[in-house]
């Protein structure tokens, strides 16, 4: 039997998908701050990549000013709700809380976060302004993490900016990748639009750059130009049989889920295919969809995987099995996929070798590819002078995030190579500053 | 198991712990239930004058998540008719004959005080306890602390008092006075039979910042009430020691004040008090607080071998000194001890900005180190330390010698003069003053936070 019925509601749904971090009320922020102990030079400052003064923030709480919390927050961070929610905070600021090294709770900092941001959003208090028009123009390309940060430091800075969005929606991954237990839509786009509001920046929908004539008008018409194009599609696996029905992309799939929610089909028995995050995810996701049977299978052994702890955990925790030392050989099926054929390997001298003859097939009626996103190349392509590194990833300065053309500026997964969204928000920002020291020249 | 029962001044009770004069012992349906629960003795809540009470009555003091770390009140006394406290008093000692029901009484002429005095004896209470401590309500109409802030009138009515009292008669004490054994000799020289104390101290316990108005309200404004709880136990327990000490007052004292737990209790019985009464713990967690009450007393006499309460009484009294016959050669020095150490860096902060700067921080590591020729021997880092015996404070002197102040006086070898070279701080290291611009604010203000939004190393804007 498996652990979740397949939810055919958005009542059901929002159950199967109940949050990890659930919204705290002012009861339990209460008590959770007091626990705090105020740490000097905060080990939980230093683990957070976008520097947010968390013993002064919670201290904020306890006394009752939970709008010059969510001020503290915004100050450093402009996801600073999403954040609270997806973060891996266990690696993170809860996982650098002295309690931990005491063997007691560390502090719930990402709930304190959402909480007192979900407040400020609720309330629609008015915590960001726009600076003084300077007469500078900025494109950015991409609404995720980095991009919306980057127009929101931008706006304050007093530039006029306009955001290009392929997709419908802001907030990039937040929206279209992150588990559905870890935020709802709704908290998403409520931040973005909180945000938008109040700093007045003008995005795009439906609206990809994708031509180097599109680039040339933006290069005419702005004084900088920002990438936060994150990362791409699914690699291929460049397996037999890939093409088959219901063997999709992680990504995809996930995208998929994140908008249609109960109305997403999966498969009965699921294989997915890495040992990523992202394949933790997917098949976490695939269970709570109401999958029977759902394997996880990694080339590699159990202690390899790429994935948080905490993560696998997760996945483990509502019926995931774990399958290791096994390398896909083929997808089996006719039109539809019916199985995975695959060869057990082992780990010597830390590469992976396959034994021969150890050959076998496991059915399915579900592949789901966890194997990492592509880079954006053919895009790049189309920016005279932009450098990639050896990995893809965009080469910039670590501060400015100023390319190698030196009008475009670039953050995020596009250039760290696939983060949180806390990295891309946090980067965003200081390159958001890069952009406004470059043309103050 | 060790005998907890108690004659104080002539009040017998099954165990130390009566509930104040309050609202917990506002009718016989609460004392009733209290001795059921376990408790020892109940003084009434006070009866005399009429009195009608204003509504919203009580504010608190809430500390971080914690609530009524203090409280305080502007109830006055009883409001209900003498008649049925009276016929109540006596259902209740029909019904527990062997616990104590003291009646607190308030009222102003000499025959007042004769008439009620006489009604309660009659009522079988097993004494009086005569209420010269409310601070609020009554002090206006001359009773309550307006007589106990004056001895010669607390002696008077103690006296009138006196001329009919057949049981043992308490004086309660204010606290709202600079030197409380004045009132504790009066009460003496007028012939009662033992002290109780405190009451409540004058307070404002906290005020409404967007109604501007001191809590607790009533229609908008609000007045000084009496302040009580665990916060006021510091208070009381100097108070009661200086009555324990001075050689005039010599008489029973019932220890009051802040008083939650079995600990408390025995800190007021180690600094003189043979019974101990609580209300703010009653009022907040109910009768069944006695359990534990009980419990943890058992235990701490059974550990220590006491068979009764006066094997303690008084016990921690030679130990209170004046200040000037401390041994001024004692000296302890903070050690950190680096396993239990979490890093919080609290008593770093504390030293560096509160007392010595006898901390410091290494690189590579967040277990602070003690500089022991800096460190003074203060207590602060062990006191803000949040792990149990992480900071402890260890002798460093070889506990040979001895010597006060009293006796560097004696001797002319007390510093007297402001630069003196004799003077405590003298030779003490001290930072200069300007090595301490710029010292941490990289970390304080607050470490990467800054980075990011633009302070340092960043792009400036
Ligand atoms: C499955 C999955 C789960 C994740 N879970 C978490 C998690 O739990 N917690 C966490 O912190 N992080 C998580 N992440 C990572 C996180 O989502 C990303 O690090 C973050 O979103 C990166 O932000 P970004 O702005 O750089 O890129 P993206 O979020 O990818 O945003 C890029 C945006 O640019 C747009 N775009 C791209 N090219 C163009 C173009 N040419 N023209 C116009 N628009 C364009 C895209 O449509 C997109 O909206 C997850 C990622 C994945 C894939
Ligand atoms: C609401 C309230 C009413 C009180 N009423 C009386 C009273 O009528 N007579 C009296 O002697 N003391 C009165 N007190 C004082 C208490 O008896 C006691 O002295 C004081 O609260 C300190 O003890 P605690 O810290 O255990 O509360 C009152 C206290 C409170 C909180
Ligand atoms: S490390 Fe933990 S206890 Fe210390 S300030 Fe951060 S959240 Fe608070
Ligand atoms: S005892 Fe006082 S002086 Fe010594 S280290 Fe601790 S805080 Fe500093
Ligand atoms: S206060 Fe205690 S736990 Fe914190 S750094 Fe100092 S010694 Fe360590």
């Amino acid at each position: 039997m498996a652990e979740f019925s397949t939810p055919t509601t958005e009542h059901e749904f929002a159950e199967n998908f109940a949050q990890l971090k659930p919204l705290m009320n002012r009861t339990e922020a209460l008590y959770e701050s007091a626990r705090c102990l105020f740490c000097f030079d905060a080990p939980c400052i230093q683990a957070c990549p976008s520097g947010i003064d968390i013993p002064q923030f919670i201290r904020q709480i306890n006394s009752g000013n939970d709008t010059g919390a969510a001020r503290t927050i915004y100050a450093a961070n402009y996801f600073g709700n999403a954040c609270g929610k997806v973060c891996p905070t266990e690696v993170l600021c809860e996982g650098a809380c002295v309690y931990n090294l005491q063997e007691v709770k560390p502090i719930e900092i990402g709930r304190l976060q959402s909480y007192a941001t979900t407040k400020a959003i609720q309330e629609n208090k008015k915590l960001f302004a726009p600076g003084a028009d300077n007469g500078r123009r900025v494109a950015i390309i991409g609404a995720g993490p980095a991009g919306i940060s980057c127009a929101c430091e931008l706006r304050s800075l007093g530039y006029e900016v306009d955001v290009f969005e392929a997709q419908a929606q802001p907030s990039g991954l937040t929206v279209y990748g992150v588990a559905p237990y870890k935020i709802t839509n709704e908290e998403t786009l409520a931040e973005m639009a909180y945000l938008q509001a109040q700093l007045g920046y003008s995005v795009q929908y439906n609206s990809p750059i994708s031509s180097r004539e599109q680039l040339a008008e933006l290069e005419a018409q702005y004084d900088a130009i920002f990438l936060g194009i994150g990362l791409g599609e699914t690699n291929e696996l460049g397996l037999p049989g890939e093409d088959k029905i219901n063997c999709t992309g992680a990504v995809e799939f996930i995208a998929e889920l994140r908008q249609r929610h109960h109305e997403i089909k999966v498969g009965r028995r699921v294989i997915v295919l890495g040992g990523g995050n992202t394949a933790m995810d997917a098949a976490s996701e695939s269970a709570r969809l109401g999958a029977e049977d759902v394997v996880l299978a990694y080339r590699r052994g159990k202690e390899e995987m790429g994935a948080y702890e905490f993560e696998y955990d997760l996945a483990k925790g509502v019926g995931v099995k774990g399958l290791f030392n096994v390398a896909p050989l083929e997808i089996v099926g006719e039109d539809y996929v019916t199985g995975v054929r695959f060869i057990r390997t082992e780990t010597a001298g830390g590469r992976v070798r396959e034994i021969a003859g150890s050959e076998f097939e496991l059915p399915c009626d579900m592949v789901i590819k966890a194997t990492g996103q592509a880079k954006r190349a053919g895009f790049m392509s189309l920016i005279p002078g932009l450098e990639t590194d050896g990995k893809g990833r965009i080469v910039a300065d670590a501060v400015t995030g100023q390319t190698t053309n030196p009008k475009y500026f670039a953050s995020g997964d596009a250039r760290n190579g696939g983060a949180e969204v806390v990295n891309a928000t946090a980067e965003a920002k200081l390159a958001a500053r890069g952009i406004h020291a470059f043309l103050s020249k | 198991m060790p005998d907890l029962s108690i004659d104080f001044a002539g009040i017998k009770a099954p165990n130390p712990f009566w509930l104040a004069s309050a609202p917990p012992t506002n009718s016989g349906y609460q004392v009733m239930k209290a001795f059921d629960a376990g408790w020892g003795g109940a003084v009434w809540k006070t009866l005399g004058v009429p009195v009608v009470n204003v509504s919203s009555r009580y504010g608190g003091v809430n500390y971080r998540d914690k609530r009524l770390v203090g409280f305080n009140n502007i109830e006055l006394i009883s409001d209900r008719p003498l008649a049925d406290n009276l016929r109540e008093i006596e259902e209740v000692k029909k019904r527990f004959p062997n616990h104590a029901v003291i009646a607190s009484l308030m009222v102003q002429s000499r025959q007042e005080w004769h008439d009620i005095v006489r009604a309660s004896q009659d009522a079988g209470a097993d004494g009086l306890e005569l209420n010269f401590g409310c601070p609020h309500g009554m002090c206006e109409r001359g009773m309550g602390s307006a007589v106990g802030q004056e001895p010669r009138v607390l002696q008077m009515i103690t006296e009138w008092v006196m001329e009919v009292a057949k049981v043992p008669v308490i004086v309660k004490l204010t606290p709202n006075i600079s030197d409380i054994t004045e009132p504790a000799q009066a009460a003496r020289r007028a012939g009662a039979d033992a002290i109780s104390l405190i009451n409540t101290i004058q307070s404002i316990v906290g005020v409404d910042i967007d109604q501007f108005a001191p809590y607790p309200i009533v229609d908008g404004q609000g007045t000084n009430g009496g302040y009580c709880g665990p916060a006021v136990k510091p208070i009381a327990l100097n108070m009661l020691k200086n009555c324990a000490q001075h050689p005039d007052v010599r008489l029973p004292i019932s220890g009051i004040g802040g008083i939650e737990n079995w600990r408390d209790a025995v800190e007021h019985i180690l600094l003189g008090a043979s019974s101990v009464q609580i209300c703010t713990a009653a009022m907040h967690f109910g009768f069944g607080i006695i359990r534990e009450l009980t419990s943890g007393l058992e235990e701490y006499m059974l550990d220590k071998g006491f068979n009764t309460i006066y094997d303690f009484v008084g016990k921690a009294l030679p130990n209170v000194r004046h200040w000037e016959d401390l041994n001024m050669k004692y000296k302890v020095t903070a050690h950190i001890h680096e396993e239990k150490c979490i890093g919080c860096q609290l008593c770093y902060t504390a030293c560096e900005d509160g007392a010595h700067q006898a901390i410091k921080l290494n690189a590579g590591t967040r277990v602070p180190e003690i500089i022991e020729e800096n460190c003074v021997g203060c207590n602060l880092c062990s006191l803000v330390c949040p792990v149990e015996e992480c900071i402890t404070m260890d002798r460093t002197d070889d506990g040979t010698q001895h010597l006060t102040w009293k006796q560097r006086t004696e001797a002319g070898t007390a510093p007297t003069e402001f630069n003196d070279e004799k003077a405590g701080g003298r030779h003490h290291w001290v930072p200069e003053p300007a090595a301490a611009l710029g010292k941490e604010r990289h970390k304080t203000l607050p470490g990467r936070a800054r980075v990011i939004s633009g302070e340092t190393e960043v792009p400036a804007v």
